[in-house]
């Protein structure tokens, strides 16, 4: 019987030396000093070097550390000057020529001139030219316009374009927009994604893999310095483990907070922030075989899904039902008048019956997950119900995002009816024109996975890119609109609020339009 | 004693051989590639194509792999798509995190285990054993990635007293007792499955061996109980304890991917997973190989140490 007693009290013993070393070491628990802003971020990001990057995740750190010649007005969409301070526009809108800010440099010292921006794109777009192997740029084909890029003097560069391109100066705001260091190119290669330097209010100081990306104040930016000191970019992948560090005060700032956690935000001790931005979650449906061919069995589909419940229920609200291929956020370029196809399985019915489809079988793909993809199993699943209930027969395939792109980017002919998919862009031409008009499709290297073509929708697009007038532009975009929410090539169904929390330390913080993530004017008490 | 483990290093190369061949060929045959995964949705057939050419994937199945194999047994294993840094680099910073934190939940596991094993055998049928036996019953029952998450909820929302995650502090001191705050939560709730494991062995180790004649001799020669459990009859136990110890060793490396996940440990678990989902097939090889030959080595240790334990097993 020694034994037990003696076990006891070194059960006893150790329980005591084990909450004695508790107490011990929660006083030790860090929190970040006032002036360094922790962000919960989603992932790791990929790369750290504009030109590289696609995602979401990684814009947020890169446009804190780059600037572009232009910029998105806060709070806007518009366009305004950056590291330009001012341009012209040639009359056949082929010539853009920039005059650069005098001044400033790149965080690892070197000057900022005409030679950067040069290198910079040709970088992207020269296939021959000495650094064009530190790629791959996946985004470069968002400057495929341009055909030269000269240097006039060292503080002016002048950019020569294909033809007429209206979304130009909107894509020098996007990330290949932004203007890397020629030097620091240079001296680290394809490493340079993890050794960035830009011109931006933060300069790069330590990428701690999967714990940490950390910036620190660049207190030359030409802007005025930024509040805070620093930011710290963590890696928290795993969406119950973010939201318990933003309760335990473990991070600042937390994006894309799940829907089911935001109920755990309400009170004085946050602030929840919500902004609509230009992202379509839309359904691509197979307008070149099978029961899609026929616009009527379209419409059917898009009257069948009710988008309310998705966007409320599903999505708890961090949605609005989408009324056609362009998000409301392009405000100028929004069809106002367009209402959303209403929920009506009876009207569905008629349509299917005038059709004469009934019972078709459907294949639909569906992600697991994916940028911008919001919660597609979930989504993918109420979609399949809905379409069940009048009448169709409908058989999900579920991939991983990856191989999910693999199967839909080359088309969904012989393999699928329909698939999920999201777009988030900067532009109201992007999207139509890499994924509705005719020379879209897949063969011909775009993404109009489902065959959808209009001659009518191809002229309004090649119009509208070429027309110098904003006007003029939306008059095209708006009606463009019209044609294809009748011609229904997918189901339109949700445009994402992104969120964000911030924590009660955390002032002057607003989501961008854009999606970015800008922090130079955000203090932390 | 050194033929001995000459032989089983020799016999560990077909293993390691055969690994190399398993982990190729799965990633071979997975869907998806590095290219589309590189270039995210922009990803078009065309450019899949041309990228997939420039990272060497367009040459046949047998040459990539024996270019892969050769260059490893050089000690190169290639550089990451996705992270663009040497695969090794990598996985060793990663696995020395796991080490850390499988180590740390292996010495809790087999202390407490062994502990409440010898307890329990000592006081078979006794309150001690069955408050025993309940606990541990429950502790294998519960799996360890929710309990992780209930202990973040608890130890660290609600009552704030250690952190949620990582490893270390994202500002402060980087010091041992630093690593040890982040390192409680997670260590332990990896520690329980095997903790219970390791106590139920212990206990029928233990009780085959109190039923032994040298047993009854120590307490007839007047050992002090206390002796004869944790000096005579605990050592006699250990070899068949050990064996058990290496495998629950392998158990709790293996569950460390669910932890490092719930935790946000940098851990090579978490970074398996992630590789595997952005297509990072050098990365992923890499790891795999790399695990996969500590395991190896790890049972030759175990076999080793047995065989000095225990004369009767033949060297």
């Amino acid at each position: 019987m020694s034994l037990i007693s003696i076990t006891r009290r070194g059960v006893l013993a150790a329980g005591t030396a084990l909450a004695l070393s508790i107490g011990a070491m929660s006083g030790a628990l860090a929190q970040s000093p006032p002036g360094v802003l922790i962000v919960g971020q989603i992932a790791e990001p990929k790369s750290l070097d504009p030109s590289a990057i696609t995602a979401l995740n990684d814009f947020r750190i890169a446009f804190n550390v780059y600037d572009g010649l232009v910029r998105y007005k806060d709070g806007t969409l518009e366009v305004e000057p950056a590291l330009a301070t001012d341009w012209t526009i040639s009359e056949d809108g082929t010539e853009y020529t920039f005059n650069l800010r005098e001044g400033v440099s790149f965080h690892d010292g070197s000057p900022f001139t005409a030679e950067a921006v040069k290198f910079t794109f040709d970088r992207m777009l020269k296939e021959d030219h000495p650094y064009y192997d530190t790629g791959p740029f996946p985004l470069s084909f968002m400057m495929g316009a341009i055909s030269a890029v000269d240097v006039v003097d060292d503080l002016t560069v002048k950019f020569t374009l294909n033809e007429p391109y209206a979304p130009f100066l909107s894509n020098l705001a996007y990330s290949p927009g932004l203007i890397v260091s020629m030097e620091g190119v240079k001296q680290h290669g394809a490493e340079f994604g993890r050794n960035p330097a830009g011109t931006g209010p933060f300069k790069f100081a330590e990428w701690r893999s999967n714990e940490a990306v950390v910036v620190e104040a660049n207190a030359d930016y030409w802007d005025g310095a930024p509040e805070l000191q620093a930011i710290v970019f963590r890696p928290i992948t795993d969406a119950n483990t973010r939201t318990a560090e933003m309760l335990a005060g473990g991070i600042d700032l937390m994006v894309e907070v799940p829907p089911v956690a935001l109920s755990e935000f309400q009170g004085d001790a946050y602030t929840v922030h919500e902004q609509a931005g230009p992202h379509v979650w839309f359904l691509i449906l197979n307008a070149k075989e099978g029961p899609f061919a026929d616009k009527l069995v379209r419409q059917a589909a898009n009257y069948a899904i009710n988008k309310t419940a998705l966007v409320d229920e599903v999505l708890e609200g961090t949605a609005a039902v989408a009324a056609g291929p362009t998000p409301p956020a392009f405000a100028w370029a929004y069809n106002e008048d367009l209402e959303p196809y209403p929920y009506d399985p009876e009207k569905a019915r008629e349509l299917l019956a005038e059709a004469g489809v009934e019972g078709a079988e459907l294949t639909f793909y569906v992600t697991e997950g994916g940028s911008g993809m919001l919660d597609p199993i979930a989504m993918g699943t109420a979609i399949q119900a809905d379409l069940e209930a009048v009448g169709f027969d409908v058989k999900i395939e579920t991939y991983e995002w990856n191989t999910f792109l693999g199967n839909v980017n080359p088309g969904l002919e012989g393999k699928a009816d329909m698939a999920e998919m999201a777009w988030m862009t900067n532009d109201p031409d992007t999207l139509p024109f890499l994924a509705l008009r005719t020379e879209a499709w897949p063969d011909k290297g775009g993404f109009n996975s489902g065959y959808y073509s209009n001659p009518k929708v191809d002229e309004l697009l090649e119009a509208a890119r070429v027309a110098t007038d904003q006007d003029e532009r939306a008059r095209l975009y708006k009606e463009m609109q019209v044609i294809v929410q009748e011609d229904a090539p997918w189901v339109f169904v949700a445009n994402w609020k992104q969120n964000a929390v911030t924590s009660d330390k955390v002032e002057g913080f607003s989501l961008q339009p854009s999606f970015f993530l800008l922090l130079d004017d955000v203090v932390k008490n | 004693m050194g033929r001995y483990i000459l032989r089983r290093l020799i016999s560990a190369v077909p293993v390691l051989l055969g690994i190399t061949v398993i982990v190729f060929a799965i990633m071979a045959l997975i869907p998806g590639d590095p290219a589309t995964a590189i270039l995210g949705s922009y990803a078009t057939p065309e450019n899949v194509e041309k990228l997939n050419r420039d990272l060497g994937l367009d040459k046949p199945l047998v040459a990539q792999y024996f270019i892969w194999l050769g260059n490893m047994v050089q000690g190169d294993f290639g550089t990451s798509f996705s992270l663009n840094r040497p695969v090794i680099d990598e996985v060793l910073e990663r696995f020395n995190a796991t080490l850390i934190l499988a180590g740390t939940a292996f010495v809790i596991c087999s202390v407490l285990g062994i502990a409440a094993g010898v307890v329990s055998a000592a006081n078979q049928y006794g309150w001690g054993d069955k408050a025993i036996t309940f606990v541990v019953l429950l502790g294998i029952s519960i799996p360890s990635f929710f309990l992780g998450m209930m202990m973040i909820l608890y130890f660290a929302v609600n009552l704030r007293l250690f952190p949620v995650s990582g490893m270390w502090p994202i500002y402060g001191t980087r010091d041992i007792w630093a690593l040890l705050d982040h390192l409680v939560l997670p260590a332990s709730a990896l520690a329980v499955v095997a903790t219970g494991v390791i106590a139920r062995l212990s206990r029928s180790a233990m009780l085959e061996v109190l039923r032994q004649d040298f047993i009854r001799t120590a307490r007839a020669k007047g050992v002090h109980e206390r002796g004869v459990i944790w000096r005579h009859a605990l050592r006699a136990a250990m070899v068949s304890i050990i064996p058990v110890l290496g495998i629950q060793a392998g158990f709790v490396l293996s569950g460390a991917v669910y932890i490092e996940i719930v935790f946000q440990w940098p851990g090579v678990g978490r970074m398996l997973v992630d590789a595997i989902l952005k297509r990072d097939i050098l990365l992923v090889q890499g790891g795999v190989v790399f695990v996969a030959a500590c395991y190896v080595m790890f049972n030759i240790l175990v076999d080793v140490a047995q065989s000095l334990l225990d004369p009767r097993i033949k060297t």
